[in-house]
């Protein structure tokens, strides 16, 4: 059989209530000698108050404390400050590695926190299971109060126990017998306040704002959708993070779309602001040298068109231009691309000159494509160069072996086979800029470097979230439900009669100094007292003794 | 138009400095007392207070004009605003409880935030593009006032605290009272030593082996107490420093920190000495007249007002703002993430305000660490934190 609490007043509460919901009267022994009644959820019976047995009582009760919600605020707001000491490895420079970079920049303190994860902090496990925790908090607590606030503040009768007035911050007696044409004056100033004013037998109870009292629930349940999104995100498919290196005049498939979707980069530059046309930051400009104005690449998005069968290649069609700057990504398709990095003046193509040394004769000119060369040039008159090997981004290794250290044409060295009708055998020549070698022996000809074409290149980061929208909405409705809570009092006065007193009571969530303000506009030019301040006056007791 | 704007911002700075005076005015003069009627002296001190609002108003006004944009882009625009937004906040809060100690204090802070700012370089600066972008005076204005009102719970705290805490005795409150006032005599030695070296044009070079054990240069604009790493005086009659600093450390702010304290002990040695009391205490016949329960409830009230604003302006936009610009609405960085512990503490503040029942003189000192974080936010992580928010 479920329990319940029979009131003197004839309604019957749940279990573990402290008020009456009905009439407000005293239930609870602890609070039955105290001067003031503890308000809070208007003494309704929370789940977390009223069982401790099992253990999911316990788990229940755990979570629903606001002391242990306060504890995990505090824990997570320390842990962030720690986590802003040093760089996060996301911020140290991409070819740094996190075990020697943090040491080396900052000592030993730079270490000890590399070797605590602290570089990593935001993903350490702990962090997560505070974030899990504080999600479980918000949302047990808030169930644990919402519900059985809810009921109170339904079932609240206008006529309130004498111990629930007496026992209120704000309270007054007047003793008086003929107030009635009062009662009305005084109704129709709290109507045109904006409060509810209901009568019974002559009593009133005029209340506002009561909707505010459900602006904490409101905000919590945004949390809770928000930090849903966070995990959401985990799932596959929602999330795209790629970087895309697209040099000028260039086009790729695009990182992320499956091959859905290709992009050519037709420019990319780098503008800054001119002293002789923007006079106002001149002196601004002097101070630094330049200062960027914008980043833009402009580009071409393309989709693939039909299915193609493996090995075929697949055709694209133009769907739009666009200039990406910062600022302004392009969209499409749940896709967005952005301008976040770039490189001046990459090598693309180097032009060299086959030559006699002795004679400084030429015999032909050859361009090499440093992102597609060709392993023959042939030259007229029966010369030739032949491109033995290709190391974009040259070194030497430990063996002194030449090596590239990335494909990206960086820093080129080639080594040519130079064919001529003196030596059909060839001549082979190794070079690399401002330097030649020549490995099997002295040579006759060389290939004289001739001029350097270059390009731009751009980074774009590729993004898809789907998860979007789950933040959006949990960050509107918590702006929603924090509002509601935070610029809306909930007020309530009561006025009864009892054997020719009138007693008043009144009491508000909080901002007190408003509804003492209202009562006492309510009261001007009636024959009804202020009501007290029994907080106010146990405190100038306190103080007395 | 950039002239007139410098010359508005002075004269609010004026207006707020004489405004001052009339509310301590309006706090000595009897009629004060009761809060409802407010006297002379509050209607004069309001009204300058306003005028100055006005002016400064103008300021912001004209410096959008000339440069463009809105001017909250760099250390100097953006702590100008702020200050700003501190004064439009009391102005607020000043009509709905009519305290004029309130403003007492509320515009001696905002005369230190805005001198503190002008600390920083102030020419007219183009936007680089990161912060080309509408959500720049959508963000940073939403923000700044966010910030201005919490403060505002502060600037409560510090009346509710300079009146209940009891000067007869020492102790740990009568500590971190004094802590609190040494740390704004030590903001205005700050300024008053950083602009008179300024004014003097005070400059000296130094060459020093950075942590990469490469040469680089400093150049000071106070004289060094503190050197850097090996470091070498290029500028003769220079005064030469008497500590020098480890490499990791930046021996040029560390250099202007020391002298903040230093300048700081100074002034606030004299102030003991010449008025053999505590700061604080010197403080306490202005709040006599004070409710305490009222201060009390303003504090609240505006972390009430504050909260839903700074969250808007400091999470949402700022998301919003960093899913158009860095590609993700949330990265970590230094400022997001301070930006975080601000709104997670002033959560922390209201759950403890509303059912742990901290109220009155906790609640004042947990306003006060809302401050602190406020102002480390605003300070620390900019000027020492390296991330993507140090613009200045």
């Amino acid at each position: 059989m479920k329990e319940v609490v029979n009131c003197e007043c004839g309604h019957v509460n749940p279990h573990g209530t402290i008020l009456c919901e009905s009439c407000g009267r005293v239930l609870d022994d602890a609070q039955k000698d105290s001067k003031m009644i503890d308000m809070r959820y208007e003494g309704s019976a929370r789940r977390s108050q009223t069982y401790n047995k099992s253990i999911i009582d316990k788990i229940w009760n755990f979570f629903s404390s606001v002391k242990v919600g306060v504890s995990l605020i505090v824990i997570l707001l320390i842990a962030s400050s720690v986590g802003t000491i040093f760089p996060q490895e996301q911020y140290i420079p991409p070819t740094e590695l996190p075990k020697v970079f943090y040491e080396k920049e900052y000592g030993f303190s730079g270490k000890l926190y590399y070797l605590l994860g602290f570089h990593n902090l935001y993903s350490s496990w702990w962090y997560l299971i505070c974030i899990a925790m504080l999600g479980t908090s918000l949302l047990i607590a808030s169930i644990d109060r919402v519900v059985p606030l809810y009921r109170s503040l339904k079932k609240q009768k206008i006529a309130r126990h004498e111990g629930f007035l007496k026992k209120q911050r704000l309270f007054g007696i007047t003793s008086t017998d003929k107030q009635a044409s009062d009662f009305e004056e005084i109704k129709k100033s709290l109507e045109s306040r904006r409060y509810k004013v209901k009568e019974e037998n002559g009593n009133i109870l005029a209340e506002k704002g009561r909707f505010s009292r459900w602006g904490p629930y409101v905000n919590h349940a945004g949390l809770i959708i928000f930090l849903i999104g966070g995990m959401l995100r985990f799932l596959p498919g929602m999330y795209v993070d790629e970087v895309l290196w697209l040099r000028e005049g260039e086009m790729k498939e695009i990182p992320g779309t499956e091959g859905q979707y290709a992009l050519k980069n037709n420019q990319f530059k780098v503008e800054v602001y001119d002293k002789e046309e923007d006079q106002t930051f001149s002196a601004a400009i002097d101070k630094v040298g330049t200062i960027v104005k914008n980043y833009q690449a402009d580009v071409t998005l393309y989709e693939k068109e039909g299915n193609t069968l493996p090995g075929e290649d697949a055709k694209f069609q133009k769907i739009k231009d666009h200039s990406i700057k910062v600022n302004v990504p392009l969209k499409h398709d749940h896709f967005a691309f952005y301008q976040v990095d770039y490189k001046l003046d990459e090598l693309s193509e180097m032009t060299f000159n086959l030559m006699n040394k002795s004679t400084k004769e030429t015999f032909g000119t050859i361009t090499i494509s440093l992102d597609d060369p060709k392993t023959m040039y042939k030259l007229q008159n029966g010369y030739s160069v032949e491109l033995m090997s290709y190391f974009p981004d040259f070194e030497f290794d430990e063996n002194q072996e030449p090596v590239t250290k990335s494909p990206v044409p960086n820093n080129p060295a080639f080594i040519f086979n130079m064919k001529t009708p003196d030596k059909p055998e060839g001549e082979v020549s190794f070079v690399a800029i401002q330097q030649t070698l020549e490995p099997l022996g002295e040579n006759t000809y060389k290939m004289a470097f001739a001029g350097v074409d270059t390009r731009n290149v751009t980074a774009l980061t590729v993004r898809k979230d789907l998860t979007l929208w789950i933040f959006f909405v949990g960050g509107g409705i918590f702006m929603i439900g924090v509002i509601q809570g935070a610029y809306w009092n909930h007020r309530r006065i009561w006025i009864q009669r009892k054997d020719g007193e009138i007693w008043l009571a009144g009491h508000t969530n909080k901002n007190w100094h408003g509804l003492k303000r209202d009562i006492s506009m309510v009261l001007e030019g009636t024959n009804i007292t202020e009501p007290k301040d029994q907080l106010e006056a146990k405190e100038v007791g306190e103080k007395e003794k | 138009m950039a002239e007139l704007s410098g010359n508005l911002l002075y004269a609010s700075f004026v207006l707020y400095l004489v405004g001052t005076f009339f509310f301590g005015g309006a706090i000595k003069d009897k009629k004060g007392e009761t809060e409802k009627k407010q006297n002379k002296w509050a209607i004069i001190a309001i009204g300058l207070t306003i005028l100055g609002f006005v002016a400064q108003v103008g300021y912001f006004i004209t410096r959008w004009l000339a440069s463009g944009h809105a001017p909250v882009s760099n250390l100097f625009e953006f702590t100008t605003f702020f200050g700003m937004m501190l004064i439009a906040a009391f102005i607020l809060i000043y009509f709905i409880y009519k305290t004029p100690a309130l403003g007492l204090f509320a515009l001696p802070i905002a005369l230190l935030i805005i001198a503190y700012a002008s600390m920083f370089p102030r020419e007219i600066s183009p936007l680089i593009p990161a912060l080309q972008s509408d959500w720049l005076h959508i963000h940073v204005t939403t923000a700044a006032a966010g910030q201005a009102v919490l403060s505002i719970s502060f600037v409560a705290a510090i009346l509710y605290l300079i009146k209940s805490v009891d000067q007869s005795k020492r102790n740990k409150k009568t500590f971190w009272l004094e802590v609190i006032m040494f740390t704004m005599v030590a903001t205005l030695a700050f300024v008053i030593i950083t602009s008179t070296f300024s004014a003097l044009d005070y400059k000296a070079n130094f060459t020093w082996m950075n942590k990469y054990n490469k040469e680089d240069v400093f150049e000071y604009h106070l004289p060094a107490l503190i050197g850097p790493h090996e470091g070498v005086l290029l500028t003769e009659g220079k005064m030469k420093p008497f500590v020098e600093m480890p490499a990791i450390i930046d021996a040029n702010k560390a250099n202007t920190v020391v002298w903040s304290l230093f300048s700081g002990l100074i002034l606030y040695g004299l102030l003991r000495l010449i008025f053999r009391r505590r700061v604080a205490a010197i403080f306490k016949p202005l709040v006599k007249n004070v409710n305490l329960d009222l201060v009390d409830e303003i504090s609240y009230r505006s972390i009430l007002i504050g909260f839903p604003i700074f969250t808007l302006g400091a999470l949402i936009f700022a998301m919003i703002w960093a899913q158009i610009a860095w590609t993700r609405f949330w990265g970590w960085d230094p400022k997001e993430v301070w930006a975080l512990i601000t709104w997670l503490f002033y959560a922390a503040f209201l759950h403890l305000r509303l059912s742990r029942g901290w109220h009155g003189e906790k609640s004042a000192w947990l306003a006060v660490v809302g401050f602190a974080i406020i102002m480390f936010n605003l300070i620390v992580v900019n000027l020492i934190l390296a991330g993507l928010h140090s613009y200045a």
